[in-house]
């Protein structure tokens, strides 16, 4: 069958291909934000009182910022491959289903710099 | 072959329509599916909330009293308790995925099995939180 096209065998001229790599990525990602939910739970439930002094010592480590801002990166990756699944689904007006991912687009990178300046800041 | 007026008499079965979901029986991998999309819906559009709440915790003495203050007004802990059991159904669904992705528990009966543990363990964490909230412990 693939002989029957113009293109050669080994060439696809279907699909994006972002499929994969959607799904892919989702899977990454949600193993990263599961590994840091476990750490955070840990060190919290193993920590004494929850006050102010403990919480700004724990988000002023170093490894702890890298490893909160990496999970914020790949939670907004993750976030926007499943709303755009959302719209994707359930707009059909591809107007209105544009609109709404450029809106998800810029909305999460809005959050994304807010969880930088936060993260940092300290 | 040739009966065209048991050929149209047949039951379609197309997408289902949001109205048509009432009288369609779901079978608990169905339910955990879409409270899987509805709660991480719900998480994302509560980002820039919780990014606030995170923010005035860090920010200073007086801000981080400030969000415990806001955060102990009852409505406020039926919200947490909401987004908590909206996070807890989320992490178990998607760990369900990753294993079945792993092509574990993939027959009817354990994929059955899993969709009820996914549904209760989040729930009862979510009851868990809801004791710590309201001071039970």
């Amino acid at each position: 069958m693939a002989n029957d096209n113009n293109v050669g065998p080994k060439r696809l001229v279907v699909g994006a291909h972002y499929g994969m790599k959607d799904w892919l990525a989702q899977r990454v990602t949600a193993v990263v934000m599961a590994l840091y939910t476990v750490i955070v739970l840990i060190s919290f439930l193993t920590a004494g009182g929850f006050n102010y002094e403990s919480w700004i010592a724990f988000f002023g480590m170093t490894w702890f910022k890298i490893a909160t801002f990496t999970t914020f990166m790949v939670l907004f990756y993750h976030v926007w491959v499943g709303v755009r699944d959302i719209w994707m689904d359930y707009v059909k007006s591809v107007a209105l289903r544009l609109t709404l991912q450029m809106a998800t687009m810029l909305w999460l990178i809005g959050c994304a710099g807010y969880a930088v300046r936060i993260i940092w800041r300290i | 072959m040739s009966d065209d007026v048991n050929k149209k008499s047949r039951p379609e079965f197309r997408n289902i329509h949001v109205f048509e979901l009432m009288n369609y029986r779901m079978p608990l991998a169905a339910i955990v599916s879409i409270l899987h999309r509805i709660s991480g819906f719900l998480l994302f559009l509560s980002l820039p909330f919780l990014l606030r709440l995170l923010d005035s915790s860090l920010q200073s003495q007086d801000a981080f009293d400030g969000m415990k203050e806001c955060l102990s007004n009852p409505i406020s802990k039926l919200v947490v308790l909401a987004l908590s059991w909206a996070y807890l159904h989320h992490f178990c669904a998607g760990v369900r995925h990753l294993v079945m992705d792993m092509h574990i528990g993939l027959d009817k009966d354990s994929a059955r099995k899993s969709a009820a543990s996914v549904l209760v363990v989040s729930l009862i964490l979510a009851a868990l939180v809801a004791l710590k909230l309201f001071g039970a412990f």
